[in-house]
């Protein structure tokens, strides 16, 4: 089957395109670097099937992170290149494409953005853009779907005009004279975007917008979250599937093992969604009343962050901070993403230069950086004893953050990259693809949470019925109980917090841990280790030795916070 | 530095204009900040820069470009 590559700049919006093509979805943000690995896909073309594969962005095909070095692998197998070109950047965008003219693989340029030339006053000469490149130049609007009919029409008449091997300085040379002769700027006043944008990489006026935009962030996640669990979750199951399981339990005689694993234990004919850790009640309460609000309220704000364009500008301003952890600002983005889940944080640091970076912000992200369904618990569980202690969780994971970052930073050999990225103007994005990501990340946790938590919990129930806990609980009572101060009960959580930390946390809700144990809990289940996705992620992204080394991180980082909140609390 | 109306990019004010006149560093460097159309003769403007050795953010070809201060300083501008 023959193979087209979708190949451009970054942030120009190949995936987009892709979706617009194959029909497949993928995550679309408005920054540089959203999609790190390739996406394939299927399109017709007359009779013939045709697989389409979304390369991630690069400017040259000099390759300088990861992400790059994928997108030049995929280039050797490809049979067509669509090129995505940034109608609204044409300098920057043609020098890939003049690149890629001098290899032997067919071309056909999709001019994207073309929409926003119109309100920025730059007006491109198809034609003559035409005939200096020798392929096929479509102007495309992928977000609404313009010219995407066209594109795939000219697809067969894509080639290779078979331009020589040139130098750098010769394609720039070619390109200024390509733009003097296409392109045409008019001047125009900044817009009220465009203000917002420059007073966004200010010092002072950045400072004030970012502490705005993220305390704005928080209330909203928490106050989306709160409300549809008071309103909506709590009630469902208090009120409907409640009777449902007091009257399954009655069928199935009250106890016994079988009921354990299906209903949970039953006390004072009230049902504890929290305690009692049956698959039909902690195990669909955990996940849908617990976890999944944080998670749609966390993705809903999440995505309007990333489409809007607001990202960038954060690396721009915690730049100087990452670099004593030994990162540069851009490492904020798997940052962030580490709030909602670990896996795709782990990914997203391949955007980063040097293995180095890519090591210390894994690692950093595996520790310190709690994932939503791991924070939906802290609130749910550690909130009821009053948010002060919330705070100390989240106090505590931050320093840890810095002072391993700064540990990492002057430990590990190499030294820390700079920032260079391009910010893409703010852009206010359309609500059906916020809400089209938001959908594809809930259905991501619920098809890959839902299985683990539910299979947690019967392992859960049979090592509790064989007694096995008690073995092991008394072997690591020494560090458990002497140095964390936490029952010795308390370890079977860190084991099951491989498994999943959001079951982890909940089990820790029968052993009537006071205050200050939860938030030493708490942090310790954060830091130990990662979970069983995470763990594969790292894996295969760090290599064994690294992992290891990682892995060591953890361990001694979580076992040394956890003893000083013990000592000091 | 500063000859004439020469001066590295860091030390610009917010709202300069200019033409990069050269960059100092190497191949990698200059490769990647031509990649994103920084290079002798293009016209740029200054929009900030962090402060206690942060990034420069600049406008080049219309679009913004944020570099870090160690490369912002290896960046020549002819001044207007």
């Amino acid at each position: 089957m023959r193979k087209i590559l979708l190949v451009g700049n970054p942030n120009v919006g190949k995936s987009v395109i892709f979706s617009r093509l194959t029909g497949v979805r993928t995550t679309v943000s408005n920054y540089p670097g959203t999609t790190i690995s390739y996406t394939r896909g299927f399109l017709k073309l007359g009779e013939e099937k045709v697989e389409v594969i979304d390369v991630p962005g690069t400017y040259t095909l000099e390759a300088t992170t990861e992400a790059e070095r994928i997108a030049l692998r995929m280039l050797e197998t490809g049979d067509i290149v669509i090129n995505v070109a940034n109608a609204t950047n044409l300098e920057r965008s043609l020098y890939l494409t003049l690149q890629l003219l001098e290899r032997e693989v067919p071309v056909v340029v999709a001019l994207n953005l073309w929409d926003d030339t119109k309100h920025r006053g730059i007006h491109v000469d198809l034609e003559r853009l035409r005939e200096f490149l020798g392929v096929p130049v479509i102007p495309t609007v992928a977000v609404t779907g313009e010219g995407i009919k066209e594109l795939v029409e000219n697809i067969p008449k894509a080639t290779s005009p078979g331009i020589p091997t040139r130098s750098r300085d010769e394609r720039w040379a070619a390109i200024g004279t390509i733009i003097d002769q296409v392109q045409r700027v008019d001047h125009r006043h900044h817009t009220w975007l465009e203000h917002l944008q420059d007073a966004s990489v200010k010092p002072l006026t950045g400072g004030i917008i970012a502490i705005a935009v993220l305390i704005s962030a928080f209330l909203v996640i928490r106050f989306i979250g709160e409300s549809l669990i008071a309103y909506v979750l709590d009630p469902l199951f208090n009120e409907l599937w409640a009777p449902v399981i007091l009257g399954l339990s009655n069928l199935m005689g009250g106890s016994g093992f079988l009921h354990d694993v299906m209903v949970g234990k039953i006390a004072g004919g009230a049902v504890d969604f929290v305690e009692s850790f049956g698959l039909l009640s902690s195990g669909l309460y955990v996940p849908f009343a617990m976890v999944l609000p944080y998670i749609i309220s966390f993705y809903l704000v999440l995505g309007l962050l990333e489409d809007v364009g607001y990202l960038p500008r954060l690396a721009v301003l915690m730049d100087t901070m990452m670099h004593w952890l030994g990162l540069h600002g851009y490492a904020i983005i798997p940052t962030l993403l580490g709030l909602g889940c670990n896996v795709p944080a782990v990914l997203a640091t391949r955007i980063l230069e040097s293995k180095r970076e890519r090591f210390i912000a894994s690692t950093l992200i595996s520790i310190a950086v709690p994932c939503a369904a791991l924070q939906a618990m802290i609130f749910g569980l550690v909130g009821r004893r009053g948010g002060q202690y919330v705070v100390i969780v989240y106090a505590t994971l931050f320093v840890a953050w810095v002072i391993l970052g700064t540990i990492l930073h002057h430990a590990v050999k190499g030294f820390s990259p700079e920032l260079l990225i391009e910010i893409p103007p703010y852009r206010l994005p359309p609500w059906r693809i916020v809400v089209q990501k938001m959908w594809m990340r809930i259905y991501g946790f619920l098809a890959e949470a839902i299985p683990i938590i539910l299979g947690a919990i019967v392992v859960i129930n049979i090592v509790y019925s064989l007694g096995l806990f008690d073995a092991v609980a008394n072997l690591t009572a020494p560090v458990i109980t002497g140095l964390l101060g936490l029952p010795k009960e308390a370890v079977i959580s860190l084991v099951i917090g491989f498994l999943r930390k959001d079951v982890a946390l909940g089990m820790l809700a029968p052993l009537a841990l006071s205050a200050k144990q939860l938030v030493v809990a708490s942090v310790v289940l954060a830091m130990f280790f990662p979970c069983i996705a995470t763990f594969v992620v790292l894996l295969r992204e760090l290599g064994l030795v690294n992992m290891f080394k990682s892995a060591g991180v953890m361990i001694s980082a979580a076992l040394i916070t956890g003893a000083i909140l013990n000592l000091i609390l | 530095m500063n000859e004439g109306n020469l001066i590295s990019l860091t030390r610009m004010r917010a709202g300069q204009s200019g033409i990069v006149a050269r960059i100092q560093g190497g191949f990698g460097l200059v490769d990647r900040l031509n990649a994103l159309g920084i290079m002798p003769g293009k016209r740029i403007t200054k929009i900030s820069s962090m402060i206690a050795r942060g990034p420069v953010t600049i406008e080049v070809d219309r679009a913004q470009v944020a570099i870090g201060f160690g490369m912002a300083n290896r960046i020549i501008v002819e001044l207007d």
